[in-house]
């Protein structure tokens, strides 16, 4: 790519011709102020804080234009830090902060908002503007998000998100001028809309206009209640991530100090939902296996993330009985915990209270989903985010960083390599893949890590050869991230162009990792690093480090097994771990008719 | 062809038409048809003649007698006086069109004389639902001379010289903006006619739509072939249904004689129109939420660059013109760069129609040479202002654009002069004002409006006129502060220079000229908790007159305690307890109580 | 429409009937239309002053009617005014005589003097 050579502030620099003039000034070590920048996903230069005076060879350009959209020219001159520029830069902060809804002290982004950095950064000390606010609505009513008007800065991050990335655009600017606003369609409440709860909105968000329902005062309630049994499993993307809430890096694995914080914290069991991760991989190979060899609907879509679960049931109703039947790992532990378990250690099953820890925000809707639960009992009882187990830990004063690093307890605590890459993109079907081999070829294969399946393209391929009842067959498996993606492998399938008999989705794009309720990064500071592939590269780590890395071989599961289940999709199985789907009317009101009717009308 | 000897023309701008000119033009046609005249005689309804004032207007060849104001119940009179026994009904006539009982040509009354009728030469004159009246005034000849007998670059280069500047507003070289859009290669372009005239007051792409619409179709196909598109789109306000309405009939007309479609006049040059209607956004007559909201998506303007003449509709190379601009193009084809270049000034060539409205006695719509003066509309043309009062100050350009004062009366308008005199010219809406007019308030009026048009995207724009408006009322209620005015301009500043689409950037104009030709206003707001013109009503105060006979009825009924005064003396208010509430003024039976 | 002379053809039809609404000719026929005018047939002749006017293309006149002209006996009357020129007055007009004044008077500019006011006597 040819290069261009442009001053910025004083400092020369040569950067690609495709540059935005943001970029090059970040070579210059400037760091032009951003708020509604996010990089391939809202570049639309709507804040007006990335302003500078910018003139090309000598003619000044109109007025103070944005940097994040300005594209670099041989011969142009960048001043961010004039007068006039810093007055312009300080004014627009000042408006916005002049419609938002201050109470930082007690925001859940105190510390972690991008707004309330730049201010610190920017020196704002006074606030002109005491006229009108907007209308402060909050939404509470959906389990996993709530929306809340008062704080947003309409830079339209959430918007492109959920509509270009995800594909899926329950949000969007509505109104006009002063008392624009972004909600869903007529204003419903995000419990009410086609939204999967992804919360891809949330990571988003530079501030806490969108954030997730937190549920930390019912767990504490349960530890400091001496009748409850309180048992706590943690998803594999968390480790990946909770480091970065006490200023670890990206994607430090941080499994050990995890589960000495939470035995610090009072739970009186910390398991893993690796071992459900392990346990879901027999139950869903088996029932591969079972609809390859019997004709059974293939492809068979996994079914261990409830956003797409969710994106299933009010998109593609067709591919419902394509989806596995099997629960996801944090709902089958939680089956598992008030039956097999408590049994074991002779607890009353009513005094357990099932807690998680997930990098998920639709993971709080699924336990609530009404089918979860089995003999009255539910299988979650509480679904907490990786935030805030961080701010549980913090709350507690435990020095993190510090932990030494502790086991899991048993019996539900031990797992394989296979099982703890569930978190990356493709992990699960390669888990799937290692022991659907073994048990088809009948050996203890050596090499079995698929790098075909890894990484973070939207949509991907593999093929592997495997005998099936005497016959060596093609199993053409795919891989999908991001509801977006999942359309486009659906919508081949549906038209005849790809044919499968495995399919992994994942709502998030990257997996797990990249889940709604994973640790905050800034939008600038991905533009330094991948979240995505960092927090990755610690579970595929995590993974090489086991001895055991293949889901049958959990010494634990196989237990399970003997003395619970029997065998995979059993009858004792199918009532514990598996459950069923259901098709939704996207916009669950009175108006569906109406909408359905002008949909047709559209077409 | 049936030839008629006498032709009544009935006015159908939406002016006269909301005056009931439908229903006048249908009397004329019942009760000429009564006395047996209908093959003689032939009513046409036609496109706005520009003086609305005297609404609704026929006028009737081939005497030309002008007939103004006219209503239902005056048409019988005149079929059977003036079209029956050939006795034109003086009585009726516009009174500045006839003069010793001659009538005057048309182009000899004050309201026309100065004006070149160019954009507007068929409002008025041709039945714009009549294809063929388009045709007979060399309609079409331009596509045709410039299909058979031009290249696109000769399109191209013909009215770069011409000089003809946008007349939305921007004023940018017309040709240029063709010539930016014709080199690059596409498999589609578009030709997009912004229709969406959303200036409050402002009417003139409106009249040339009713009145005239073949020249806009006629322009943008002259404007395909020269950039090398074949596909059109009319982006037309829903509130404009007259113009809706006779695009359509006009597009169906053209196709129908193959002058749209495909292969026109057998040359192998395809171009087709579609209409789209806009849905009430002030923003979409900005050109890239105008393709935002062509493309189904929010009117929400874009960043430029890119520049639709490169990436406009659907990413392709795209052509924006306003109706006015697009209906000079067949003219300057037929006539040369030359005769475009004779009237106008050297700068900015050619015409420019005008929206007259306010304080002004012949309200309407004027076109004249750029260089005619502001004087020369608002007096010669204008006729001043109405009932002996002081003019005050013109606004030109609409919620975008300034107010000049009288020492601005002889600046020529183009618009590079009017820019320089801190106004601009605009879409052509020129409002204009007199002593009664408070400019404070003025410039909140068009702040309020464009607080409620914002779009919402960026920060200035949505958030900094908004505060700037509420300043603004802060002053005209009387609760101003030096300071207010400070941040007033300091905002107007910041918002004009940081914005993302030209409504922000000129949404501080008016505030901003009317500080500088007016701050005498705003002092005296702020210091004096005074309006000068008497408009701001929170600023008004309540004074008893001379007429007051003392009967105490205003004193008893005064909530505050505030007006003192003996039985059968005159009373007086004290203006520190004073609440304004009006009480005393409703109160008092000889009208002896004012308020200013 | 397939070519440029098709719609010239077009144009020069309907541009007869629009040049009517202009009032910058400097020639005048002024047909009395009165009552008396029109029960003596002034009604045809004013149709066809028309009519030839446009057939030939006379852009310059312009046929206006008008009320009682006064000389009664005489209608149907017409009038013709020029630019610097008498005004001429024909009397007992009728469609053919019409014609012959269109083609003679105001196409060629040769008074039809046989008709006029001043050849009666």
């Amino acid at each position: 790519m040819d290069k261009v050579n442009l001053t910025i502030n004083g400092i020369e620099v040569s950067v690609p011709k495709d540059y935005t003039v943001l970029l090059a000034a970040r070579e210059a070590g400037i760091d032009i102020p951003t708020l509604c920048y996010l990089k391939d996903i809202n570049e639309i230069a709507a804040c007006r804080l990335c302003i500078a005076e910018v003139d090309i060879k000598g003619v000044p350009m109109r007025n103070l234009p944005a940097t994040c959209v300005l594209q670099v020219q041989e011969g142009m001159n960048v001043r961010t830090n004039t007068k006039r520029v810093r007055n312009a830069v300080k004014m627009n902060l000042e408006l916005i902060l002049a419609n938002h809804n201050r109470e930082c002290l007690t925001c859940l982004r105190n510390g972690t908002c991008e707004l309330q950095k730049l201010c610190d950064e920017m020196n704002i000390s006074d606030i002109e503007y005491q006229g009108t606010k907007r209308e402060a609505k909050i939404d509470n009513l959906s389990y996993s998000i709530v929306r809340d008007t008062s704080k947003c800065i309409l830079c339209g991050r959430c918007v492109s998100t959920c509509k270009e990335v995800q594909g899926i655009g329950i949000l969007d600017f509505t109104k006009r001028g002063f008392v624009t606003e972004v909600a869903p369609a007529f204003d419903y409440s995000m419990k009410d809309v086609p939204c999967v709860y992804c919360g891809q909105c949330i990571q988003a968000c530079p501030v806490a206009a969108l954030r997730e329902r937190t549920y930390i005062d019912d767990v504490w309630d349960a530890i400091d209640d001496p009748e409850k049994f309180v048992v706590v499993q943690t998803a594999p993307g968390v480790r990946a991530s909770l480091g970065e809430e006490f200023g670890l890096p990206v994607g430090t694995d941080v499994t050990g100090r995890m589960v000495a914080a939470l035995k610090r914290l009072g739970f009186d069991k910390v398991f893993d939902t690796n071992f459900s991760a392990d346990l879901t991989i027999l139950e869903e190979g088996t029932e591969l296996l079972s609809r390859v060899k019997n004709g059974g609907k293939l492809p068979l879509i996994t079914s261990c993330s409830p956003g797409w679960i969710r994106y299933c049931e009010l998109n593609y109703p067709e591919f419902l009985d394509n989806l596995s039947t099997c629960k996801s790992p944090q709902q089958m532990f939680g089956a598992i915990v008030k039956s097999y378990y408590a049994e074991k250690a002779g607890i009353d099953p009513k005094k357990i209270f099932s807690v998680s820890v997930m990098p998920c925000t639709s993971k709080k809707t699924e336990a609530n989903r009404p089918e979860m639960e089995v003999d009255g009992l539910r299988d979650v009882d509480v679904s907490l985010t990786t935030r805030e187990l961080g701010d549980m830990i913090k709350q507690a004063r435990i020095d993190f960083v510090n932990l030494p690093d502790e086991e899991p307890d048993s019996i539900l605590g031990q797992y394989t390599g296979a099982g703890a890459i569930f978190g990356a993109t493709g992990g699960v079907m390669e888990a799937a893949l290692r022991t659907v081999a073994d048990i088809l070829t009948g050996k203890d294969l050596d090499n079995f890590e698929y790098q075909g399946v890894r990484g973070l393209d939207g949509v991907k391929e593999a093929s592997v050869v495997l005998p099936i009842d005497g016959k060596d067959t093609e199993i053409k498996v795919a891989v999908a991230h991001g509801t977006a993606n999942a359309a486009k492998v659906l919508e081949a399938v549906k038209n005849g162009e790809k044919e499968y008999h495995f399919i992994e989705i994942m709502a998030c794009p990257g997996g797990c990792v990249h889940g709604g309720g994973q640790s905050h990064v800034s939008a600038k500071k991905r533009l330094e690093v991948n979240p995505k592939s960092k927090r990755a590269d610690a579970l595929y780590e995590l993974d090489k480090s086991l001895p055991l890395r293949k889901s049958h071989k959990n010494p634990e599961v196989i237990k399970l097994y003997e003395e619970f289940l029997k065998e995979p999709n059993s009858h004792v199985s199918h009532k514990y771990l598996h459950t069923h789907y259901y098709k939704r009317d996207s916009y669950a009101t009175q108006e569906q008719e109406e909408y359905d009717k002008l949909m047709e009308k559209l077409k | 062809m049936k030839i008629f000897r006498s032709h009544v023309l009935v006015c159908g701008g939406t002016g006269c038409s909301s005056s009931n000119s439908a229903q006048i033009r249908q009397r004329f046609i019942d009760k000429i048809k009564e006395v047996n005249l209908d093959n003689e005689v032939q009513v046409i309804g036609t496109g706005c003649f520009g003086l609305c004032e005297v609404g609704p207007v026929v006028i009737i060849y081939p005497e030309g007698s002008f007939y103004a104001r006219m209503t239902v119940d005056r048409v019988d009179e005149i079929v059977e006086e003036h079209l029956l026994k050939g006795r034109i009904v003086k009585k009726y006539l516009y009174d500045e069109s006839i003069k010793d009982e001659k009538l005057k040509a048309l182009s000899e009354v004050d309201f026309y004389s100065k004006q070149k009728r160019v954009a507007l030469r068929n409002c008025g004159l041709i039945n714009p639902e009549n294809i063929n009246e388009y045709i007979a005034r060399d309609g079409y000849m331009a596509l045709g001379k410039v299909l058979t007998e031009m290249t696109p670059d000769e399109v191209i280069k013909l009215v770069k010289d011409s000089g003809l500047k946008g007349r939305g507003g921007a004023g940018f070289s017309t040709g240029m903006k063709w010539s930016f859009a014709a080199p690059n290669k596409a498999d589609q372009k578009y030709i997009i006619c912004n229709a969406d005239e959303g200036d409050p007051g402002a009417f003139m792409d409106r009249s040339v739509l009713e009145g005239d619409p073949h020249a806009v179709l006629e322009a943008m196909a002259i404007a395909g072939y020269a950039i090398g598109a074949t596909k059109g789109y009319i982006y037309v306000r829903a509130e404009y249904p007259i113009a809706v309405r006779r695009l359509k009939i006009a597009i169906e007309q053209a196709r129908e004689l193959g002058l749209l479609g495909k292969n026109i006049f057998n040359t192998g040059f395809d171009f087709d129109i579609e209409i789209r209607l806009g849905a009430g956004a002030f923003v979409c007559g900005e050109e890239t939420a105008l393709l935002q909201s062509l493309e189904g998506k929010r009117g929400m303007s874009r960043n430029k660059p890119p520049f639709p003449a490169n990436k406009g509709l659907w990413g392709k190379p795209t052509v924006i013109n306003n109706v006015e601009t697009l209906a000079n193009i067949p003219q300057i084809i037929l006539k040369g760069p030359e005769w475009f270049r004779s009237f106008g000034t050297e700068k900015s060539p050619g015409t420019k129609v005008f929206a007259l409205g306010g304080k002004i006695n012949n309200t309407g719509l004027v076109e004249v040479p750029m260089g005619t003066t502001l004087r020369e509309v608002i007096y010669d043309i204008g006729g001043g202002c109405p009932n002996g009062k002081e003019f005050k100050a013109v606004q030109t350009g609409g919620p975008s654009g300034g107010c000049l004062t009288t020492k601005h009366l002889d600046t020529p308008i183009d618009y590079d002069s009017l820019t320089a005199a801190g106004s601009m010219m605009g879409s052509g809406g020129m409002i204009v004002m007199d002593e009664d007019n408070c400019m404070v308030d003025i410039a909140r009026f068009f702040l309020d409006f464009t607080v409620d048009e914002s779009c919402g995207k960026c920060t200035p724009c949505r958030e900094g006129t908004k505060r700037m408006l509420e300043i603004l009322n802060k002053i005209t209620e009387g609760k101003g502060t030096m300071e207010d005015l400070d941040n007033l301009e300091k905002l107007a500043i910041n918002i004009k220079e940081t914005s993302l689409c030209g409504l922000g950037q000129t949404a501080p104009n008016p505030v901003l000229s009317t500080l500088k030709y007016f701050r005498d206003e705003y002092e005296a707001h702020v210091n004096e908790k005074r309006c000068p013109a008497g408009v701001c009503q929170s600023l008004l105060k309540y004074f008893i007159t001379a007429d007051c006979r003392g009967c105490t009825k205003c004193a008893r009924i005064c909530p505050a305690g505030a007006i003192e005064g003996k039985v059968k003396e005159i009373h007086i208010i004290n203006q520190d307890k004073c609440i304004k509430c009006g009480a005393c003024m409703d109160a008092c039976t000889f009208h002896a109580i004012i308020k200013k | 429409m397939k070519s440029l002379e098709e719609l010239k053809k077009l144009r020069d039809e309907s541009i007869k009937n629009i040049e009517m609404r202009n009032t910058d000719k400097d020639v005048r026929v002024v047909v009395g239309m009165a009552t008396c005018g029109i029960s003596a047939g002034a009604r045809p002749v004013l149709a066809t002053f028309v009519e030839e006017v446009a057939k030939r293309n006379l852009n310059n006149v312009s046929v206006v009617q008008t009320g009682c002209i006064g000389m009664c006996t005489y209608e149907p009357i017409v009038e013709i005014y020029a630019p610097g020129k008498e005004k001429v007055t024909y009397i007992h007009v009728d469609s053919e005589k019409a014609k012959r004044i269109v083609s003679e008077h105001l196409a060629n500019n040769r008074v039809v003097v046989e008709y006029t006011i001043g050849s009666e006597n």
